[in-house]
C-alpha cells in the first residue's frame, strides 16, 4: 500500500495526489483485472460475466461483458478458466466458490442483482461465514462476492433490495458498501486480499456516476469510515448511495445556513463507531440515512451505538431517515416516494434543529 | 384435426395477440412510456397458447420474468397489463408490480416472476391444494420456466417433490436456447432438458416449441394424465424469442443471423396460418377480421395505459400486510 497519508486518502483531499476523473463502472472493472494480475488465485464466477459463446469454435464472445458490463474485456484477457460463466445456480457455484476458497483459491463471485442472494443464503450463512469459527480456526474463506443493490430504475420489488442489514447480522462475514468511484477502488482490492469473506455491495445509482480516482495502488482498511465534509451543526451519516444523498442534503442546508458533516461508513460490517462518536461528540445531533427498510437496519444498529456511546453529547434524539417498512414498487412516483431523497433529510435536520 | 372451431379461433387470438401485445409494448418502451425493465415473448407464442388451450381459471399457472405471454393465454386483458407495464394506477397490480410481477388471481394466473427459477414450486403448491382438495380433476398446476432455469436446485426439488406426491402439475419448458447471452447448449449438462423427468420418475416429451398444435397434443395428454390423478409430466417446447433478453438487449452480440432467420421461418403464426387454410379449417377472411380486432385491440390498450392516472403516492404504504396497518411510512 502506497497511499499518502499527508493527503488524508479517507476523504476528501485526495485530490492532491496523481488521478484522474472515472466512471464507478470503470474503476471496478481496472481493479478487479488489477488484482487477478496481482494474484494468479484470485478468478471470477457469474452468470453472463463474459456471456455468450460462439457455437462453432466455442470461443467467448463477451456478448454481455457481466451485468452493466462490469467485466466486459476480462474474458479476452485471463481466458474462460479464470472468467467462468456460470449456468443459473446460485445456490451451486456460491457453495463451489466457498469450497474452492476453503482449498485454497480466492474466487470473486458476481451475484447480479442484490436479491438474488438469497437462493445462495444457506452457503453464505451456513458454510462462508462459519467454517473457520465452527472448525477451530482451522481454515479460512476468502471469497468475494458482489452484486447491484437500491431502487430508482424501474427493476420492482424482486430487483431493487438494499437488505445489507441481513448480511451485517452475519458473524464471519464482511460487509463493505463503496460509495464513489475513490471507495470502490480501495474497497474492492481491500475485499479481494482479504482472508475473511467479504461482500461488496454496489448500488446501482452509483455504477454510471464518475470521481476522482488516484493513479496510485491502495487498499482502504475495511471497518473505517470516512468524513466527506466537514461541519458543526449536524452529522448526517450515509452509506452506499445515501452517502451522496447526505452531501446532496448538505449542500441544501448550507444555503440555509446549516453546516453539516457527512460520514460515509463505506464499511458496514465490521464498522467505524470512533468515527460516529467522534463527530457527534462534536456536532451533537445526527440523522442517519438508509435506503435498507427501517426494521433491525443498519440505521437502527447505528442508532444504538450512538446512544450507548455518545449519549451525553447529543442536543437532540438520533433519527433515521429510511426507506418504508415495505418493498420496492414499481412506477416511478412510488419508487421516487419509497427512497431517502435529500429533501427528507433537510426536512429531518430543520426539525431537529428548530429551523422549520 | 381433433380441435374444435371454436378453439382453433382462441388459439389465433391468443397468438397473434401474444405477438402484437409484445411488439406494442416494446414500442411504447422504447418510447419511454414504460417505467422499466420489459422482456418480450413475442416468437415464443406457441407454448402458453397450446397449453393454456386445456386450462380453465380453476387451474393455475406459474411464470416468469418473460411473462406476458402467459398472461394472454390465461386470459388477462391487454389494457390492464399495458397499464401495469406503464405503472398506473389502473394496472393489473396497481402499478406495483411492472411488467415482472404481472398478475391475477382470479384467472389463475400466480404471477410473473423476476427470480428464476422462483416460481416453479408454487405450480406445485397449487397442485397441492387441489389434491388436498380433492379437486385434481378441474385444477392442475403448470409451471412455466426456461432452459436458464432448469439449472437451478429448485427446479429438481420441485419435480421430486411432484413426483413423490403424484400431484397434478405440468413442468413446461419453455427453451429458446438462450438464457440471457448464454446458449443452453453451454449451460444444460443434457442433450434434452426432458431427459431430467427420468430421473424423478415421470415422463419427459420434447416438442417443438414453433407448432402451437404439437404443443396442444403433448399438453392435452400431460394434462388428462394430471387430472386423472396420475401424477406429473415435463414437457421441453423448443422455441425461440425474436427480441432480446430485454428490451434494450442487442442479440446480433450472441446470436448468428442465420439462426434468427432459420426460426423466423418456423414461426408458430405462420404455421397456424399456413395450416389451417390447407385445411380449409379457417378462412383468410375470419383470420383477417381477427388480427383486425386485435390490432384495434392494441390502439385501445395504449390509450388506456396513456390515459389513465399514475396512483397515489400513498399507496406505497397499502398492503405490505393484510392486517396490520404499517406504522413505519420510511422514518422521516
Ligand atoms: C435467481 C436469479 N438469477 C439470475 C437472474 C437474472 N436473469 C433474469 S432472466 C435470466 C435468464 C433466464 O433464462 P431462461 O430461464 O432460459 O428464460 P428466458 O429469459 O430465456 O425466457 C437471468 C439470468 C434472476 N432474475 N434470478
Ligand atoms: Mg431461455
Amino acid at each position: 500500500m502506497t497511499t499518502s497519508q499527508a493527503n488524508n486518502p479517507l476523504g476528501p483531499g485526495y485530490e492532491g495526489v496523481a488521478g484522474s476523473e472515472m466512471r464507478f463502472r470503470d474503476i471496478f472493472r481496472d481493479t478487479l483485472r488489477a488484482e487477478m494480475n496481482r494474484d494468479d488465485d484470485v478468478f471470477l464466477m457469474g452468470e453472463d460475466i463474459s456471456g455468450g459463446f460462439d457455437k462453432d469454435t466455442k470461443e467467448p464472445l463477451d456478448a454481455w461483458g457481466g451485468p452493466f458490463a462490469a467485466t466486459k474485456g476480462l474474458v479476452q484477457e485471463f481466458g474462460v478458466e479464470r472468467i467462468r460463466d456460470t449456468p443459473i445456480s446460485e445456490a451451486g457455484f456460491v457453495g463451489a466458490a466457498v469450497g474452492s476458497a476453503l482449498t485454497g483459491m480466492r474466487p470473486v463471485v458476481d451475484l447480479m442483482y442484490f436479491d438474488f442472494v438469497t437462493v445462495a443464503f444457506d452457503q453464505l450463512l451456513s458454510n462462508a461465514a462459519k467454517s473457520r469459527y465452527m472448525f477451530g480456526g482451522q481454515t479460512k474463506v476468502p471469497l468475494t462476492l458482489f452484486a447491484r443493490s437500491g431502487a430508482g430504475t424501474g427493476h420492482a420489488a424482486q430487483h431493487s433490495e438494499s437488505f445489507y442489514s441481513m448480511l451485517a447480522h452475519i458473524p464471519g462475514l464482511k460487509v463493505v458498501v463503496p460509495s464513489d468511484p475513490y471507495s470502490v477502488k480501495g474497497l474492492l482490492a481491500a475485499a479481494i486480499r482479504d482472508d475473511d469473506p467479504v461482500f461488496l455491495v454496489n448500488d446501482k445509482k452509483l455504477i454510471n456516476l464518475t470521481g476522482f480516482v488516484p493513479d496510485e495502488e491502495y487498499i482502504i482498511e475495511l471497518g473505517k469510515g470516512r468524513y466527506m465534509r466537514r461541519g458543526t451543526d449536524v452529522t448526517l451519516v450515509g452509506m452506499s448511495y445515501t452517502s451522496v444523498v447526505c452531501q446532496q442534503a448538505a449542500d441544501q442546508l448550507a444555503e440555509i445556513g446549516i453546516d453539516a458533516e457527512v460520514i460515509d461508513m463505506m464499511s458496514l460490517s465490521p464498522f467505524d463507531e470512533d468515527i460516529l462518536i467522534e463527530s457527534v461528540a462534536k456536532t451533537n445531533n445526527v440523522v442517519i440515512v438508509d435506503e435498507d427498510t427501517p426494521r433491525a437496519s443498519m440505521a437502527s444498529e447505528f442508532a444504538a451505538v450512538i446512544a450507548d456511546k455518545a449519549f451525553d453529547h447529543l442536543d437532540s434524539p438520533v433519527k433515521r431517515v429510511t426507506s418504508p417498512h415495505s418493498p420496492v414498487p414499481y412506477s416511478r412516483d412510488l419508487e421516487i416516494e419509497f427512497m431517502p431523497q435529500p429533501a427528507d433529510v433537510v426536512g429531518t435536520v430543520k426539525k431537529l434543529l428548530g429551523r422549520e | 384435426m381433433d380441435i374444435s372451431k371454436k378453439k382453433l379461433e382462441w388459439i389465433y387470438t391468443t397468438m397473434y395477440r401474444i405477438r402484437r401485445f409484445e411488439e406494442t409494448m416494446l414500442e411504447q418502451t422504447l418510447k419511454g412510456n414504460s417505467m422499466g425493465v420489459a422482456h418480450t415473448s413475442d416468437g415464443q407464442e406457441a407454448p402458453p397458447t397450446g397449453i393454456c388451450a386445456h386450462l380453465t381459471d380453476k387451474d393455475w399457472i406459474g411464470s416468469t420474468h418473460r411473462g406476458h405471454g402467459h398472461c394472454i393465454s390465461k386470459g388477462l386483458e391487454t389494457d390492464k397489463m399495458m397499464a401495469e407495464v406503464f405503472g398506473k394506477a389502473t394496472g393489473q397490480c396497481g402499478g406495483k408490480g411492472g411488467s415482472m410481477h404481472i398478475s391475477d388471481f382470479s384467472k389463475g394466473m400466480l404471477g410473473a416472476n423476476g427470480i428464476v427459477g422462483a416460481s416453479i414450486p408454487l405450480a406445485v403448491g397449487a397442485a397441492l391444494t387441489a389434491k388436498l382438495k380433492g379437486i385434481e380433476n378441474e385444477s392442475v398446476g403448470v409451471s412455466f420456466f426456461g432452459d436458464g432455469a432448469s439449472s437451478q436446485g429448485v427446479l429438481h426439488e420441485s419435480m421430486n417433490l411432484a413426483s413423490v406426491w403424484k400431484l397434478p402439475v405440468i413442468f413446461a419448458c419453455e427453451n429458446n436456447g438462450y438464457a440471457e447471452a448464454t446458449p443452453s447448449w453451454y449451460a444444460v449438462s443434457a442433450e434434452d432438458i426432458a431427459s431430467r423427468a427420468e430421473g424423478y420418475g415421470m415422463p419427459g416429451v420434447v416438442v417443438d416449441g414453433m407448432d402451437v398444435f404439437a404443443v396442444y397434443d403433448a399438453a392435452g395428454e400431460a394434462i388428462a394424465r394430471a387430472r386423472a390423478g396420475e401424477g406429473p409430466t415435463l414437457i421441453e417446447m423448443k422455441t425461440y424469442r425474436y427480441h432480446g433478453h430485454f428490451h434494450a438487449d442487442d442479440t446480433s452480440k450472441y446470436r448468428k443471423p442465420e439462426e434468427e432467420e432459420y426460426y423466423k421461418k418456423l414461426d408458430s403464426i405462420k404455421h397456424f396460418e399456413r395450416t389451417v387454410t390447407k385445411q380449409k379449417l379457417m378462412t383468410e377472411k375470419k383470420l383477417k377480421s381477427i388480427r383486425d380486432a386485435i390490432e384495434q385491440e392494441m390502439l385501445d390498450a395504449v390509450e388506456f395505459a396513456l390515459n389513465s392516472p399514475m396512483p397515489d403516492v400513498s399507496t406505497v404504504y397499502d398492503d405490505v400486510y393484510v392486517n396490520y396497518s404499517n406504522p413505519i411510512a420510511g422514518l422521516r
